[in-house]
């Protein structure tokens, strides 16, 4: 059962990919994006990381999706003339890159791990009590530096 | 369901957006497929702290999602800059600080 779901994800998440790099609206692109990132939240429920799952629903599916398709709307999601530049040379390099990460997986065990992750509490004393409370908050710092120059870049009295 | 599994299928959706990243001409469109990679470097941390019961490898996925979403709200507005400056998305066409 696990393992059914497992390759019906990954099937989804391969096949979100492959639109996101084929289509040539890029609307449709981006839902591409879309299935490829609720898959992976898939896969995350049956690696027994839940929160994450939410996590990447929420931010990356609501949140980047949402910008994303905002971004299409303003600046046209099509380009006239050829959608790719030298696509062998591309693919080439991507295969190679392919082979050359799978050497890492042999001698990787082939049967499911006894450990598992199921720990959603402890994740949120870690993060927020104990280890990295302070790396945290810097990580909200950051978000509100990222909003304030995303700002600055796209007004319409900015840097143009 | 074992973590070579996992580690498959993240190499096999990075190379894919690899390809993506490196032809696609549409500036958005190269966005996506970053997204792409790193989603897969993501799959690919929790599939080996998962297999080893480490902790530590979800937190660092969390901060790495928070940190991707600010990643492509700075991109897209880059992009947006772009287009009003250059009157193009095209990333070949964008080469006003080539030499």
């Amino acid at each position: 059962m696990r393992d059914a779901a497992f390759w019906v994800l990954a099937a989804l998440m391969l096949g979100g990919a492959a639109v996101v790099v084929t289509a040539r609206s890029l609307v449709r692109a981006a839902f591409g994006l879309a299935a490829a990132l609720i898959a992976t939240a898939g896969i995350y429920l049956l690696l027994t990381a839940p929160l994450l799952a939410a996590v990447q629903i929420l931010l990356y599916t609501g949140g980047v999706l949402t910008l994303v398709v905002f971004a299409i709307v303003v600046v046209g999601g099509e380009v006239s003339g050829a959608m790719y530049r030298k696509p062998l040379a591309a693919a080439a390099l991507s295969a190679g890159t392919f082979i050359a990460l799978s050497s890492a997986v042999r001698g990787l065990p082939s049967r499911p791990p006894v450990a598992g992750l199921d720990a959603g509490a402890a994740i949120g004393v870690s993060l927020f009590v104990r280890d990295y409370a302070v790396p945290f908050e810097l990580l909200s710092v950051l978000l509100l530096a990222a909003v304030i120059g995303a700002l600055l870049l796209a007004r319409k009295d900015g840097p143009a | 369901m074992s973590v070579a599994s996992v580690l498959w299928l993240a190499f096999a959706v990075f190379s894919v957006g690899l390809f993506g990243l490196l032809a696609r001409r549409h500036a958005i469109a190269a966005l996506l497929s970053i997204e792409l990679m790193f989603n897969a470097v993501n799959l690919a941390i929790v599939g080996l702290s998962w297999s080893r019961g480490i902790l530590s490898g979800v937190v660092l996925v969390l901060f790495a999602i928070a940190i991707t979403v600010a990643e492509i709200a700075v991109g897209l507005s880059l992009v947006l800059l772009a287009a009003r400056r250059a009157k193009t998305v095209v990333l070949d066409d964008l080469s006003e600080l080539r030499g």
